[in-house]
């Protein structure tokens, strides 16, 4: 392929040990993200989803297999602060203006003053939120959080935002709106992202790539590139192109679904 | 006997006056908050002086409130230096050691989690003990000055002050300290930006219950010795010798102390953790 | 449960050997006072010269008296195992009726404890409900309440003793209203956030029953403000012992832990002290601890989580 690999898993297994026995959390996972993707990942509770993407984090170390970010182990990938993380809840610090959660990791990582003031500007801007820097979080509203966190993942300008269900708590008519800009926001930036969401339209609008998994145990059913094109608006969601996708989503998790649950 | 008929004649007329304020339309405005517990004080205190005076209750039973405030301003001088030798020698001192020791100790703790699982029921257990029962032998290492009282507040404050503060510093989320690991932080930086911030309500509560405790430990340690100087010291001599007017003015004094103390430490907790729901307006 | 007492088990540990450590020098000069009186050499020979010196130095100059350190009739610091050894001696090696024995002087402490946390908690209970459901009370008395909890009540022990003597009361009952009034403030204050902590939807739900208010309470206020009553009732025992042990303080009581301790001082009886002061935390742990068992069988009658 002549584009760039940044994220590269094989033959990934992941096991956790509990009190009641062990959970193989991934099995045999096996994925190739280049550099520009949108890469979703959808599946059931328990799929592995959030482990991956922790896993590329390195907030969690694979029992086998291998992965490679940008070329390196992902601890070291971490340590050279390769990647913004965003939660499913914002997770600003009460404490801090929204400009100073935003500035957090600069702070962390050594950045100048001037630098930082500049930057957390710049952010803010493109999440549209210019003007609330001087705010408390808990002056937001829940989806103004979101974008002040995911403002302070970009912060530092890592080539790799991943977003673990980022707007799973929001309410639908703000997540639309919020996945408008997300597009929008990756259009200017072209990151790579990698996507956690529970919602079959949410993954087929916003990806290039669709990552399907199933649980117990954590593995991959079905990789679908998406025909769409890159410049997306909402009523895509309206067309035929769009409806197949979805579908072949939907069969895919159904596939791996067990016949008890 | 007109006396207590005025006292009640007070009483009557306060509690209506309170009846019609908090059930009247303006009930829930700032400064009705404020009169009625005045109002509600100063009946009491009416009260208290007309059935003392009517029922001629003799002094060394209950003094009236107008015989405590005469003694209070007479007694300027030596209430001053009391409160100095007692509030601003031992309490004041014992606190900002105690709490500084146990802050320290805190940190230490934190970083071990052995150390905070072995530490922290006994913490606990120490912290429901009645302390004040070391002031003799303190008494008896540090000498009778204001020393050995500092030393019983240390004791007193420590525990109390270190369980606050091991608990504040665990009060931060997976998803914060994932955070932290997300952007390599090392750990005096996800100290310094995370957790200490995160603990500072807990650490304020242990500050503000420290107070009442400093004052409590620095009183009663002068209940086993002292100078001739100290609000205990004053308080026990008063009382043998049945001058209760001068044990009310001192009370009045470790009362303004206490609240005065309490609200300082409140205030400073405002301006320092404004960000936490219970105190956003 | 092995979990915890491991790490627990170790933390005591090294608290014990500190405190054999720390005997060591703290009594030094006084060990090797008396061992110069008994004709051992030691060194420095002149009294001068130790009290100039160093404790830390005395010890690394005299190390063959270190075991005696621990052994003193009358040290600054008694060791662990001395301590201990009284507590024995004046517990199960006494009779209860004895002047000597612990267990008479901590029964006297803990009766007027009990008489008093009981008086407390039921006034701070009844009050409670008074500010929960009269508007006029919560707003003149719930301020009042809250500010005492900031001042040092207890100094008002030794007047109480006092007046109480001066009209011819005497015995249990004044230090049992110290007691009380030590126990009733975090009472009345931890009963009311717990009879206001239904939320208003728990509260429509039962205006939709249309409930009475004593149903409400029976029902729903109570039930719910257990929890917050036995964490006050908890601060309020260990007040309560406190508050005896310092009513027995001021009128130089002849009986009850706090008398013990004022004896112990008095008479430079630091293994009385200490054993004294061990008895009444072991007395307040028992305490406490009953209440912590109680507050879990309530609870998980409620079909709380606990």
């Amino acid at each position: 392929m002549s584009e760039q690999t940044v994220i590269e898993a094989r033959n990934l297994d992941l096991t956790f040990q509990t009190n009641d026995g062990s959970v193989q959390a991934l099995r045999d996972v096996n994925l190739t993200i280049s550099k520009g993707e949108f890469v979703s990942f959808i599946g059931p509770s328990g799929c592995g989803k959030t482990t991956f993407l922790r896993v590329v984090a390195a907030l969690e170390n694979p029992t086998g297999g291998s992965i490679v970010v940008n070329g390196m182990s992902p601890e070291e990938a971490r340590k050279q602060r390769a990647y913004g993380y965003v939660f499913q809840a914002a997770g600003l610090y009460p404490w801090r203006t929204i400009a100073g959660n935003i500035q957090l990791p600069l702070e962390i990582m050594g950045f100048s003053r001037a630098e930082r003031k500049a930057r957390a500007e710049q952010v803010l801007d493109l999440v549209d939120l210019k003007g609330f820097g001087g705010k408390y979080p808990w002056q937001l509203s829940g989806g103004m959080q979101q974008r002040a966190s995911i403002a302070r993942a970009l912060s530092f300008d890592a080539d790799i935002l991943l977003m673990d269900e980022p707007f799973g708590a929001l309410d639908e008519i703000v997540r639309d709106h919020l996945n408008e800009q997300l597009l929008a926001l990756w259009a200017r930036t072209n990151k790579t992202i990698g996507f956690v969401t529970h919602s079959i339209p949410e993954a087929v609008y916003l990806s290039t790539k669709i990552v399907v998994m199933s649980p117990r145990p954590g593995r991959i059913t079905d990789i679908i590139e998406s025909p769409l094109p890159r410049e997306r608006p909402l009523e895509i969601r309206e067309t035929q192109e769009f409806l197949n996708i979805a579908h072949r989503v939907r069969e895919g998790l159904r596939a791996g679904h067990e016949p008890d649950v | 006997m007109s006396l207590v008929a005025l006292a009640l004649a007070i009483w009557a007329a306060g509690w209506a006056m309170n009846v019609r304020l908090a059930t009247g339309a303006h009930a829930e405005t700032a400064a009705v908050r404020l009169a009625v517990p005045l109002i509600f004080g100063v009946t009491v205190v009416l009260v208290w002086e007309c059935v003392v005076r009517g029922l001629q209750v003799p002094l060394v039973i209950l003094p009236t409130p107008s015989m405590i405030a005469a003694r209070f301003a007479t007694s300027l001088p030596i209430l001053w230096a009391d409160f100095v030798q007692t509030f601003v020698k031992g309490a004041l001192s014992g606190y900002a050691i105690g709490c500084g020791a146990a802050l320290l100790a805190a940190v230490a703790v934190d970083r071990s989690d052995f150390l905070r699982r072995g530490l922290l029921p006994v913490g606990n257990f120490i912290a429901a003990l009645p302390i004040v029962g070391t002031a003799p032998i303190l008494v008896m290492w540090f000498g009778f000055d204001w020393h050995s009282k500092a030393a019983v507040v240390v004791v007193m404050v420590f525990f109390p002050m270190l369980i606050n503060a091991v608990a504040g510093l665990r009060e931060t989320t997976a998803m914060q300290r994932d955070l932290m690991r997300t952007y390599a932080a090392g750990y005096w930086q996800g100290f310094f930006k995370l957790r200490l911030p995160a603990a500072m309500p807990f650490i304020f509560n242990g500050l503000k219950i420290s107070t009442t405790l400093a004052l409590i430990g620095a009183i009663v340690a002068e209940f086993f010795g002292s100078p001739t100087v100290g609000m205990g010291f004053r308080i026990s001599t008063s009382v043998g010798q049945l001058a209760l007017d001068m044990v009310w003015a001192e009370i009045l004094v470790a009362a303004l102390a206490g609240s005065l103390f309490y609200g300082a430490v409140a205030l400073i907790e405002r301006g320092v953790t404004f960000w936490h729901p219970s105190q956003r307006k | 449960m092995r979990r915890a007492a491991v790490p627990v088990l170790v933390v005591l540990g090294v608290l014990v050997a500190f405190w054999y450590a720390v005997a060591v020098p703290m009594n030094i000069k006084g060990v090797l006072t008396e061992a110069q009186r008994a004709g051992v050499v030691v060194v420095p020979e002149s009294g001068a010269d130790r009290r100039a010196a160093s404790a830390w130095r005395l010890v690394t100059m005299n190390l063959s008296v270190v075991p005696d350190t621990w052994a003193q009739a009358r040290p600054r610091l008694p060791a662990p195992h001395q301590v201990a050894i009284e507590l024995w001696e004046t517990t199960a090696q006494k009779k209860v009726t004895s002047k000597r024995s612990l267990v008479y002087h901590g029964w006297v402490t803990l009766s007027a404890t009990l008489l008093g946390f009981a008086m407390g908690t039921g006034l701070g209970i009844l009050l409670a409900i008074g500010i929960v459901h009269n508007r006029v009370m919560d707003m003149s008395v719930m301020p009042w309440a809250i500010v005492s909890q900031t001042i040092p009540i207890i100094a008002l022990a030794p007047m109480i003793i006092v007046v109480l003597y001066s009209i011819g009361i005497q015995g249990v009952f004044p230090k049992a209203v110290i007691s009380a009034y030590l126990s009733f403030f975090p009472v009345v204050v931890g009963m009311v956030k717990g009879l206001r902590s239904p939320d208003a939807m728990q509260l429509d739900l039962l205006r939709t029953y249309n409930a009475s208010q004593a149903q409400g309470f029976w029902k729903l206020r109570l039930p719910a403000s257990m929890p917050y009553l036995f964490a006050s009732l908890k601060v309020g025992i260990a007040a309560s012992l406190v508050g005896a042990i310092v009513g027995e303080l001021p009128t130089g009581a002849v009986s009850g832990l706090g008398a013990r301790l004022l004896a112990g001082s008095y008479y430079g009886q630091t293994v009385q002290i200490w054993s004294a002061l061990f008895a009444a935390a072991i007395l307040a742990a028992c305490l406490v601890g009953i209440l912590g068992v109680l507050e879990r069988i309530v609870l998980r009658r409620m079909g709380g989580r606990t």
